[in-house]
């Protein structure tokens, strides 16, 4: 396992760099924000997203993906987090793909994972339940009825459920994890507006699931949920990572050139130590980032990397955004200046599936302690 | 690859026929390194005889070429040594500035006759050689060191005083920053220049730490002489070597950051305090502190693993080499204030058996070095902040 790019990753990077500062950047988003589409995203850019191959990157080439592998997809993500883009790639390629890969059926992964790859489908993850995501807190919310399961429960900060075709359901039952797929047309969905602006809301169900629709119950209480969440985890911080990073570096150059007290005030140094301590810590979490993202292509045994990872950035998201308020002065209260989206989606990215806290304790325990 | 798992079967024969026993075992503390020299230190006759046997084949040095006392291995064969030395825990044979600092920068910097006459020494361990850089009045601001090196045709007379010149009351020669020059800016002028110990001229004191004895003394040169010959590199452009030499000493400083311990500071925690039914550590706050510390380390060396795959890959130093020593220094005190916090009174005994020595306690207080010898923290955010950021100066 090698902590380096390769050419046709940088080659990757780079055009979904090109891709997304053109297509889908911080001003698409604005607009977004300011007129969101009823749908929830831009079907248009989902289309042409869906054409350059990115939602099928980590799929099996037999489920009609590339087979590209995990690192391609966090390349990806951390391209989208750095524009700010919008659109279902998060619900549906890593979420929805990421736990289908590991907890379908043969059955479930034939009929969704192509279309999840082609894109013609939004699916999406619902599985937090109250005001925090705590996997060992879930409540019993299913039971086993004559021609399947019932599943009665509400979910909250579920990514993209107004646009969803599907959602994968996890829940429990008295003997452990159950997962469900259950169709948009059997739960009511309630929009959440949530401060950074994107599609998420709150799901209800109170349905009766098939055996057919039911995830493999080996895999959902074997490795295969929480390889799938560490994934979902890893990829967030790769987003999280890009994100933080285009903070970063907006706020050194407003250092480079804001002047007062007649000098430019990167030359002073309270500023350029917490600049270069900043720097300093970024650089750790793109290792960590990498290295989790080609553990995770390895086959290796993840452990506490994801929540290292996880972790660690979520952090260093929080300084960066913080900071880049602060470095910004009065400017960077105000809405017309960009540098306030990048705090309100570090958030949320940091608070989906587990925050700093969550993940710190959480890698504490992988370590033992 | 078949030459290379040839060689691995040569090295290994060798290693297994001439390793001694007694040099198969886990050095105990720094009395089991050997490191040559004139009046070498010896814990064991063994270190001697490993050291020969093993300079014989230019091993103790294996990438250097052969001329200068090397075995001109490639990489690849000069790690398949490493492991194959690891595999019955063979002790590095001679560890020396010789070979980590003095070497490189001559194999770089140096002149045919200059690799000729002191890399062998070095090799075979006859000559153990100490850096005199810092002086009371330029410490962070090295470069305006004012050690005077006064041209007498053939030599130079060098009057002046040197600070944190680690081993010199041990080493045989010294590589030392002069001024041969004063009329330009502060970094012109400056020589690297090589001299014998043992020439008149010279004393040395060693420095007592917060932390005890410590390697480190007060070394002062009155008409102390230097050939020319001696003079690395052009006159007057030693600064080049001095910043090369820094750049390498860092980076040997920022691996500091890095634990080798096989438990981790968590799990001893875990031992020392008990942990509750989840098995989380029963001290909540410490146990976040902790855990802040493990998940800093991790994404550390993740960090230098990288840097060296992205070298490997010819990409070069990228900027985040720039921070090793930094933030592998800072780690290291963070390190050593939890030991603290661990292991309570038992860290805090300085001397006797009951406390072995008062060995946590000083390496804590030792740590509190890290930040400061190589360019302190603050330098090197200062060099972040330039050089990588682009900030500009004040």
């Amino acid at each position: 396992m090698t902590l380096v790019l390769n050419e046709e990753e940088i080659m990757l990077r780079d055009s979904a760099a090109g891709f997304l500062a053109e297509s889908a950047n911080v001003s698409a988003f604005r607009a977004h924000r300011d007129n969101p589409p009823a749908s929830g995203f831009d079907r248009a850019l989902w289309e042409s997203i869906a054409e350059m191959g990115w939602c099928g990157i980590a799929i099996d080439e037999q489920y009609g993906g590339l087979s590209y592998g995990f690192t391609g997809l966090g390349l990806v993500l951390e391209q989208m987090g750095k524009h700010l883009s919008v659109s279902p790639f998060n619900s549906t390629v890593l979420m929805a793909g990421s736990v289908l890969e590991q907890c379908g059926t043969e059955a479930q992964k034939q009929e969704w994972l192509p279309k999840i790859a082609s894109g013609e489908v939004v699916m999406t993850l619902a599985i937090q339940e109250g005001t925090f995501f705590d996997l060992d807190q879930l409540s019993q919310s299913v039971t086993t009825a004559a021609d399947g399961f019932t599943v009665q429960v509400e979910k909250r900060q579920v990514l993209d459920a107004i646009a969803a075709d599907a959602f994968l359901v996890v829940g429990r039952d008295s003997d452990g994890f159950q997962g469900f797929i259950v169709s948009a047309a059997d739960v009511s969905v309630h929009a959440q507006s949530m401060v950074d602006a994107r599609s998420s809301g709150t799901v209800v169900i109170n349905t009766t699931c098939s055996k057919e629709a039911q995830l493999d119950p080996a895999a959902m209480n074997g490795k295969g949920l929480t390889r799938a969440l560490d994934q979902i985890h890893i990829g967030l911080a790769a987003e999280l990572l890009g994100l933080s990073t285009e903070a970063f570096e907006r706020t050194v150059a407003y250092l480079r050139e804001r002047k007062q007290f007649g000098k430019v005030i990167g030359s002073f140094q309270g500023l350029q130590h917490r600049a270069a301590d900043l720097f300093a810590e970024l650089e750790l979490c793109r290792s960590i980032v990498l290295q989790a993202l080609r553990a995770v292509d390895s086959g290796d045994e993840l452990g506490g990397l994801a929540s290292a990872a996880k972790a660690k950035v979520a952090q260093i998201s929080q300084r960066a955004t913080n900071e880049g308020i602060q470095m910004h002065g009065g400017i960077g209260m105000t809405d017309e200046y960009d540098i306030g989206f990048f705090i309100k989606r570090a958030r949320v990215l940091e608070h989906t599936l587990g925050d700093f806290h969550y993940h710190l304790d959480r890698f504490a325990v992988k370590g033992g302690y | 690859m078949t030459d290379l798992s040839s060689f691995r079967e040569e090295a290994r024969d060798w290693l297994q026929a001439n390793c001694p026993e007694s040099m198969r075992t886990p050095i105990r503390g720094f009395e089991d390194i050997y490191n040559g020299g004139r009046k070498p230190e010896v814990s064991h006759p063994d270190q001697v005889v490993w050291c020969e046997r093993m300079a014989s084949r230019g091993w103790t040095v294996p990438e250097w070429p052969v001329a200068y006392g090397g075995a001109g291995l490639s990489k690849a064969e000069a790690k398949v040594l490493r492991e194959e030395m690891a595999l019955i825990g063979a002790r590095t044979p001679l560890d020396s500035f010789g070979i980590s600092m003095l070497g490189p920068a001559l194999l770089h910097f140096g002149n045919e006759s200059q690799k000729l006459e002191h890399l062998p020494p070095i090799a075979r361990g006859e000559i153990r050689w100490c850096q005199g850089y810092s002086e009371p009045n330029a410490g962070s601001d090295l470069a305006s060191l004012a050690t005077k090196a006064e041209d007498k045709g053939d030599h130079y007379l060098i009057n002046g005083q040197k600070i944190w010149t680690s081993y010199a009351d041990k080493a045989d020669w010294i590589f030392c920053l002069v001024r041969t020059d004063n009329s330009g800016s502060k970094h012109e002028g400056i020589s690297f220049v090589l001299f014998d110990m043992a020439s008149p001229g010279v004393t040395v004191k060693p420095i007592k730490l917060i932390s005890g004895s410590s390697p480190f003394c007060e070394t002062f040169f009155d008409n102390a002489t230097a050939l020319k010959k001696n003079v690395v590199g052009e006159v007057g452009k030693g600064w080049t070597i001095a910043k090369y030499l820094l750049t390498h000493e860092r980076e040997m400083i920022s691996a500091f950051g890095t634990s080798t311990s096989k438990k981790t500071i968590g799990q001893r925690a875990a031992q020392v305090l008990g942990t509750d039914a989840s098995g989380r550590l029963r001290a909540g706050t410490l146990r976040s502190v902790i855990a802040q510390y493990q998940l800093d380390t991790q994404a550390f060396t993740a960090t230098m693993e990288r840097v060296k795959d992205e070298a490997k890959a010819g990409q070069g130093l990228g900027p985040a080499s720039s921070i090793f020593k930094y933030y592998g220094t800072e780690l290291n005190k963070r390190r050593n204030e939890l030991v603290l916090s661990i292991e309570g009174e038992q860290a805090l005994g300085w001397d006797g058996d009951e406390y072995r020595g008062g060995e946590m306690a000083r390496a804590w207080l030792r740590s509190k070095g890290n930040s400061i010898e190589g360019g302190t923290s603050e330098v090197q955010l200062n060099i972040v902040a330039k050089r990588v950021l682009g900030l500009p100066d004040a």
